[in-house]
């Protein structure tokens, strides 16, 4: 496991679909499954802690799609940063890295865009706002590419560097909303707002929904076909499935794949931060992330590592948490409630592509 | 003078106190990594634990609080062991799913039963045990001998489980499962009883540790009380190089950078950035790690999926 070569991606519990031949419908009926069956343990919670699960789960749909402004202003603005993170784990675990410093790479993007909002405070706004994503998404990659070096150079497991970096991060972000980048008036622990000059653009008036989705769609997109397209795409998939022979047979530099994989991943991340920051908070704070770089590992899982996949989950667990909080509100349901139908539609993941590995085994037997 | 004294005595005797829990879920990690199974689902038995040790105590008294916190902390844990040990599943995504779940449901039957706001509960709680002469030590001994009977538990544990681990053919066993599978089993060694068992222990001291942050420290449960704790148990167990008093040196280490901010709110040192002392220990931490490439490292088996050779 202390090696250069890392974990293979079919040693991940989600190896991405080598059976092209299932097909969508088959995911589709999958997908529908691993919904009912989430909703299922929801109701039985529901039920076992005495709620009026019927009338929980309608503030639910209320709240994630009862009307326009739910859906723009609640779903798809959550749905955002959850979709560029999710891309950021779904490209790394591709490769075979166990980038679970998301949320650390996230906040370095975000910390780095309030410090250079800052800093630049005289420059021409669209300069700013352009300057802030872009430094933003080299932020989380230099974060992500300490965890990658001291894997190359040391072997040191990601997963335990990606974890004190993500430590570091937080930290980090808590000094600098009570030192340098305090507010003004030095009363509350978080940086100076935003000025409205550099607010990412509103995609649709009357709502939240900025133009980040946009950025969001277009990513998925790009990284779906760099992917499956280009030779770079190639060399990543090579390794993440089998290190050793990609090196041997594909004359692949794994090291550098590796590496770059992950500071692609990191910088995914960052971006994901520095548009939360000038699309939605518009500021610096301790609790700037509600555990975004956490629930991407579970968006990337369930659309099984697919760029356009992490779009649709990204939406379902937007509108997850959008309507947990409307389930607070009118049917007393705590909206932590949503952790645990994430939680149970992970381990369902794990459980059918455990079923459906012997089942392929017992297939090939069998023959 | 001798108020700077008290400080650094007080500092000492807060620094083992923070650092009881984090040592009773590290310790279990340890174990559970020397049998190659890292454990990201630690916060959810912390919490878990917290949660049971809450509910109990409230009926039966602290004592009952810590047996029922150790059986929480291992139901989670036969989870995780389910989904790893059994399924062979990916242990840092089922990890990742235990933390997840254990705060949600933590969190919805905390608020169901005891009110969204919150009400504070009252419960027994358990005291300081000073031990008579030793406690009157200057400097060290109230840090030492002036604290809940859990942290003097450690006093046993932590060598019993380094003799064990180290000088044992179970503890040898145990080892080989995580270094060398396919040698272990050649040897008669059954990979998946030991790695259950492995995860159970550190679910029992995740457990623990959770009472221990109720009843020994809060006297009462907050929601996601275990604030990471989980992940910093990981951090030491590194720091800590996978050894039992090594463990313990980090927990210290990790429990006085913890408490550092009482000490400069003491000494009358507002100015001091105290985060970027939170920050120190997770420093030295990937210091460690990158120094001790080569030299001593993770177990070979760690985090892998198949008992099969090495790749």
């Amino acid at each position: 496991m202390l090696t250069a070569a890392g974990t293979p991606a079919d040693q991940l519990a989600i190896a991405p679909s080598a059976t092209r031949s299932s097909g969508a419908v088959a995911l589709v009926v999958r997908s529908a499954a691993l919904a009912v069956a989430a909703l299922l343990v929801l109701v039985l919670l529901l039920l076992a802690t005495g709620h009026d699960a019927g009338a929980a789960l309608a503030a639910l749909g209320r709240g994630a799609f009862g009307s326009w402004y739910a859906v723009t202003s609640a779903t798809l603005v959550r749905a955002v940063p959850l979709a560029l993170a999710g891309l950021a784990v779904a490209l790394a675990f591709r490769a075979g890295i166990l980038n679970v410093g998301a949320e650390g790479q996230l906040l370095m993007g975000a910390a780095t865009g309030a410090a250079l909002a800052a800093l630049m405070g005289t420059a021409p706004a669209p300069v700013v706002l352009v300057a802030i994503l872009v430094v933003g998404a080299a932020a989380g990659g230099a974060w992500a590419a300490i965890a990658a070096y001291l894997r190359q150079r040391f072997g040191v497991l990601e997963v335990i560097s990606t974890i004190m970096l993500n430590f570091l991060a937080q930290y980090l972000v808590g000094w600098l909303v009570r030192g340098p980048l305090q507010e003004p008036t030095r009363i509350n622990p978080q940086s100076a707002s935003l000025p409205d000059a550099l607010h990412l653009p509103v995609l649709i008036g009357g709502t939240r929904l900025h133009v980040g989705v946009l950025l969001a769609v277009a990513l998925a997109l790009g990284v779906w076909w760099w992917l499956k397209e280009t030779a770079g795409g190639f060399r990543l998939r090579a390794v993440g499935l089998n290190a050793a022979a990609a090196a041997s047979a594909g004359r692949v530099r794994v090291g550098r794949t590796v590496m770059a994989a992950f500071i692609a991943s990191g910088a995914l991340a960052g971006l994901a931060g520095a548009v939360e920051y000038t699309g939605v908070t518009y500021a610096l704070y301790d609790n700037f992330s509600p555990g975004y770089g956490f629930t991407a590992i579970a968006v990337a899982l369930l659309a099984r590592l697919h760029p356009l996949g992490v779009l649709a989950t990204a939406v379902l667990f937007g509108a997850l948490q959008a309507g947990a909080n409307a389930m607070q509100r009118d049917a007393g349901v705590p909206n932590v409630v949503v952790s645990v139908v994430e939680a149970t539609l992970i381990l369902l993941v794990l459980a059918a592509e455990r079923w459906q590995s012997r089942a392929a085994a017992r297939a090939e037997s069998a023959t | 003078m001798t108020s700077g004294l008290e400080s650094v005595s007080g500092f000492l005797e807060a620094s083992v106190r923070t650092a009881t829990p984090l040592a009773l879920a590290a310790l279990g990690e340890c174990v559970s990594e020397r049998a190659g199974v890292i454990n990201i689902g630690l916060e959810g038995s912390i919490i878990c634990g917290a949660l049971g040790a809450t509910v109990a105590a409230g009926v039966a008294g602290a004592g009952a609080g810590f047996v029922a916190g150790a059986v929480a902390g291992v139901v989670i844990a036969m989870i995780f062991a389910l989904f790893t040990v059994w399924m062979r599943a990916d242990q840092i995504i089922t990890g990742t799913a235990i933390t997840l779940l254990s705060l949600g449901l933590t969190g919805t039957l905390y608020r169901t039963v005891y009110g969204a706001g919150g009400v504070a509960l009252s419960i027994p709680t358990v005291g300081v045990v000073a031990v008579p002469g030793l406690s009157e030590l200057p400097m060290v001994g109230r840090a030492l001998f002036a604290q809940p009977l859990v942290t003097y538990a450690l006093y046993l544990i932590v060598p019993f489980c380094a003799w064990w681990l180290m000088r044992t053919q179970a503890g040898l066993a145990l080892r080989a499962v995580g270094e060398q599978p396919t040698a272990a089993i050649a040897a008669g060694i059954r990979p998946r009883r030991v790695q259950l068992a492995a995860v159970l222990f550190a679910g029992a001291m995740a457990g623990l540790a959770g009472a221990t942050l109720v009843l020994a420290q809060a006297g009462t449960f907050v929601e996601g009380m275990s604030a990471g704790r989980g992940f910093i148990a990981i951090a030491i167990v590194v720091l800590g190089r996978w050894k039992p008093l090594g463990v313990i040196a980090a927990a210290l280490l990790f429990g006085g950078a913890n408490s550092l901010q009482t000490l400069f709110q003491a000494m009358g040192w507002q100015n001091i950035p105290y985060q970027l002392f939170l920050a120190v220990p997770y420093l030295l931490t990937l210091l460690v790690l990158a120094g001790a490439s080569g030299r001593v490292a993770a177990p070979a088996a760690l985090g892998r999926r198949e008992f099969g050779d090495a790749g």
